[in-house]
Formats: structure tokens, sequence, C-alpha cells
């Protein structure tokens, strides 16, 4: 490749690395948040055995 | 049809930048004729479309910030926020592609007589300066209207930034260099025009997908709070 | 009419204190004096006069953000800002009361300033001059408002200059235009402009940065 065509391809390189990283941070994010759903998911499923378990003695 | 595009927004937007990028980078290498400068015009067209699109960005953010002060629309602040975030990814991809290019085109990594360099590098720090302000207030009100308002000094900031460096080429550099912007063809103003529009969708993907992850954050931080 | 009582008396408070304090305006001056030294020595011996006539700019700014980093240091100290802001005033006349009293300590520290740099490095003229005084304009307008947002911030005199040089950058292109070129009207009018622009958004907006 002459020097001018690498220069080019390191610009959309750039771009495409960039996209990229972002499409990683989202994907860590959404396991992040789909983490806090189970938690959350668990903590409202024993809150509401609790309340059948008081409603019941 | 028209029901299936209501209901899934986000993923037909993202079709549509997917398929928008692509044309573009192919009318870019096999449709784009070169020009006498060479291969200078194919970094061109994206660096000058990531460039009018972080314009965009936070012209939108400015938007939302009127709207937070004006409207008291609690959901803009958080639009304005996402909104100027993609601003400043999109305006360090300029400064980055710039960079490329001034090496290509004058031999060095950085040139002060680019006008849109200088410029984007002011607004990049005035924005960062915002994420700093936005980090170091507690969240509520009182940090919505002070973005909102710095977010507004932004918009002000640009076109007075634009006249100030022009002034200021005339005491640093009195030679005159010339520009090197193309001037294009038909067929190249077209390429540009694909380029421009497939980073303008690009941009409002990225700005749904992360709006939408930051609403979630908030509604999850409710249920939490409602749970214990 | 009350309102620009209302100006006036907040304006006169704070050159009362600090007249009584004697604590900014003695700091700011020793300050520029320091930094025209320093730049003696920073600047090579084949430097231009134009190139300290820059630098002019720089200790200016430095200087201004010392002052403007104790904008509100009172009030922050005796807790006094809410107060203010639940006054029956317009809230804007507290921004143009403080912008005023910024105003008035900037003029004193040029008064010395400019002088002290005729006397090391020559060359003080008339669009200088003009150049200063629209500059502080400026300066006291934008900082006024930025003081505030940097109260209202954890980081508060970290924040300040970060949030202030981005926007200070106008102010000073337009100065150094008016003492190195040869066509310093072009700047002047520039620098009025700034002002025009950012005193008249500091003022409409200098409400949403002090209340919820």
């Amino acid at each position: 490749m002459s020097a001018e065509e690498k220069y080019v391809a390191a610009a959309y390189l750039v771009i495409f690395a960039v996209v990229l990283a972002y499409v990683v941070i989202i994907a860590l994010k959404l396991q992040r948040l789909e983490r806090e759903l189970t938690e959350l998911t668990e903590l409202a499923r024993t809150k509401q055995e609790e309340r059948r378990a008081v409603a019941v003695g | 049809m028209s029901t299936w595009l209501r209901n899934n927004r986000l993923p037909a937007l993202a079709a549509l930048a997917f398929t928008l990028v692509t044309v573009s980078v192919a009318l870019v290498f096999f449709y784009a004729p070169l020009d006498a400068d060479g291969l200078n015009q194919k970094i061109f067209y994206f660096h000058v479309a990531i460039a009018l699109t972080a314009y965009a960005c936070f012209a939108w953010g400015g938007w939302k910030a009127l709207r937070v002060l004006w409207k008291r629309d609690e959901d803009a602040d958080l639009e304005s926020y996402v909104a100027i975030h993609q601003g400043v990814i999109f305006g360090a991809l300029t400064l980055v592609t710039g960079s490329i290019w001034a090496r290509y085109r004058w031999g060095h990594w950085w040139e002060w007589h680019e006008d849109q360099l200088v410029l984007f590098l002011v607004l990049f720090l005035f924005y960062a300066a915002y994420f700093m302000l936005r980090f170091s207030v507690p969240a509520g009100p009182r940090r919505a209207n002070l973005s909102a308002v710095y977010a507004l000094f932004g918009v002000a900031l640009v076109p007075v930034s634009i006249l100030a460096i022009r002034l200021s080429e005339r005491f640093i550099h009195p030679v005159a260099f010339d520009k090197g912007g193309p001037n294009m063809a038909g067929s190249q103003f077209f390429t540009f025009c694909v380029s421009l529009a497939a980073m303008l969708t690009l941009a409002a993907t990225l700005y749904h997908v992360e709006l939408a992850g930051k609403r979630i954050d908030v509604r999850l931080r409710e249920l939490r709070e409602a749970l214990q | 009419m009350t309102y620009l009582a209302d100006v006036g008396a907040l304006a006169r408070k704070d050159l009362l204190l600090e007249f009584r304090a004697r604590d900014t305006l003695p700091a700011m001056l020793l300050f520029v004096l320091s930094t025209l030294v320093v730049f003696h020595f920073v600047l090579p011996g084949d430097s231009s006069e134009l190139a300290a006539k820059g630098l002019l700019w720089v200790a200016i700014v430095f200087t201004a953000l010392l002052g403007l980093s104790r904008a509100f240091a009172a009030e922050r100290e005796q807790g006094v800002i809410d107060g203010l802001v639940l006054a029956p005033s317009d809230r804007s006349a507290i921004w143009l009361g403080k912008a005023l009293s910024v105003l008035a300590f900037l003029v004193l520290a040029e008064l010395v300033a400019l002088p002290a740099f005729a006397l090391f490095f020559g060359g003080v003229d008339g669009p200088m001059i003009a150049g200063v005084a629209l500059a502080d304009v400026g300066i006291a307008a934008v900082g006024t408002l930025l003081a505030a947002m940097a109260a209202a911030s954890r980081a508060r005199e970290l924040l300040l200059p970060l949030l202030f040089l981005p926007l200070a950058i106008p102010i000073i292109v337009g100065g150094v235009g008016t003492s190195v070129t040869s066509d310093p009207a072009r700047y002047v009018g520039f620098l009025a402009l700034y002002d025009a622009l950012f005193a008249i958004i500091c003022w409409a907006s200098f409400e949403y940065v002090v209340t919820e």
C-alpha cells in the first residue's frame, strides 16, 4: 500500500474501532443491568413470600 | 408493516444506519472519482460528515437544554446529557480523523491554521468541562439547571469561537495557507451527502441506545427504592 | 427603579466587605505583579515585544480567575446564598451586582498591572487599554455566572478554571488583537460583540443557576 492509502485506512479504522468500542461498552452495560434485574426480582420474590407468610401466620 | 416499524423503531433505525454506512463506504471507495489531491478526499468525506454530526449533537443537546429550562421537561435533562455525550464522542473522532488528514496533507499531526480543528479543540475542552460540572453536582433539578445553562453557553460559543479563530489568524499566521477543502463535482457531492446521512443516522442510533440504557438505570433504581 | 437599587446595594455590599477584609484585592495585585516578573524570565532574549503583549493577557486572565474564585466565597461561608435567592428581588440582580463588583476589582487590578507592564516591557497604548477594559467586562460577566455554578458544585476551586478558560478564549483573542495588530478597531468591535452577547445570556440565565 502506498503511504497515502495507509492514512486513509487509518482514518477508517479509527472510526470503525470507536463504534466497536461502543458496542463493547453497551454489552457490558446490558450485562450489569441484567444482573441488577435478577437481584431485584429476587428481592421482590422474597418480599412477596414474606407478605404471604405474614398473612397466613 | 407500519405497526412493525412503530414497535421496532430502534432496530429499524440501527438497520438504516448500517445500510447507509455500508453504502457510503462503498461509494467512497468504488464510485467517487479521485481528484487532483489524490486520496485526500477519501478521508475528507467522513471527516466533514463526522464534524457536522458533532455539531448536530451539540445543537440537539442545546435544544433539549432549552426545554429543561423553559418547559421544565424532566426527561429533557437526560436527553440533553446523552446528546452532548454523543457530540463529544463525534467531536473526538473529528479531531482524530482531522489529525490523520493533517498528517497526510501537510506532514504534521496538528495544524493550527485548520480552523475546524482548532474550533473542535475548543469545543472539546468546553464540553469536557460540562462532564466535570455534572460529576461534581449531586443529581437533581439543580444539576439539570446548571447543565442546561452551560449547554446553552456552548451553543453561543460556537459562532463566537469561529469568529475568534478567524480573527486570531491575522496575528498568528500572517501567511495565508490554502484550505485544501474540496470543491466537489456532482458525484463527489452525492457521496458526501450519503456519508453525512450515514453519520447522522449512526449518531441517532447510538443516542437512542444510550438513552434507553440510562432510562433503564433510572427505573431500576426506582424499583430498588420501592422494594426496600 | 428598585431593580437598580438592588443591584447597587449588592455591589456596594461586596465592595464594602472587601474594603474591610482587604484579602482578595491585595492578593490579585501581588499576583499580577509576580506574574509579570515571571514573564521577564520566561521570554527568551530575542523575543519580540509582541510576545510580551500576548503574555499580558495570560496574566490578566489568571489574575481574574484568582479574584473570581473568591467571588461567592463570602456568601458560601456565611450560608447566605439562599437568603439572597429568596429575597423578593429579581435573581438576575444578584448577578449584575456581583459582576459589577468583580469588574471593579478587575479594573483596580489593571490600574496596577498596566503601568507595571509599561514599566517592565513598554508599549501600552490606547487600543490596548480599550481592549483591557472591554475584556474585563466580558470576564466579569461570564466569570460571575460560572463562579456561581462552581459554588454549587463539590469541586469548586477546581471547576471554575475548567469552565472559564474555553469561554475566555475569544476574550483573549480579542484582547491580544487590540494589542498586537495594526487593525485594533476590528478586535475592539469583536470584544464589544462578545460582551453584549454573553452579558445578555448571563443576565437571562442566572435565575436558573441559583434556583432548582
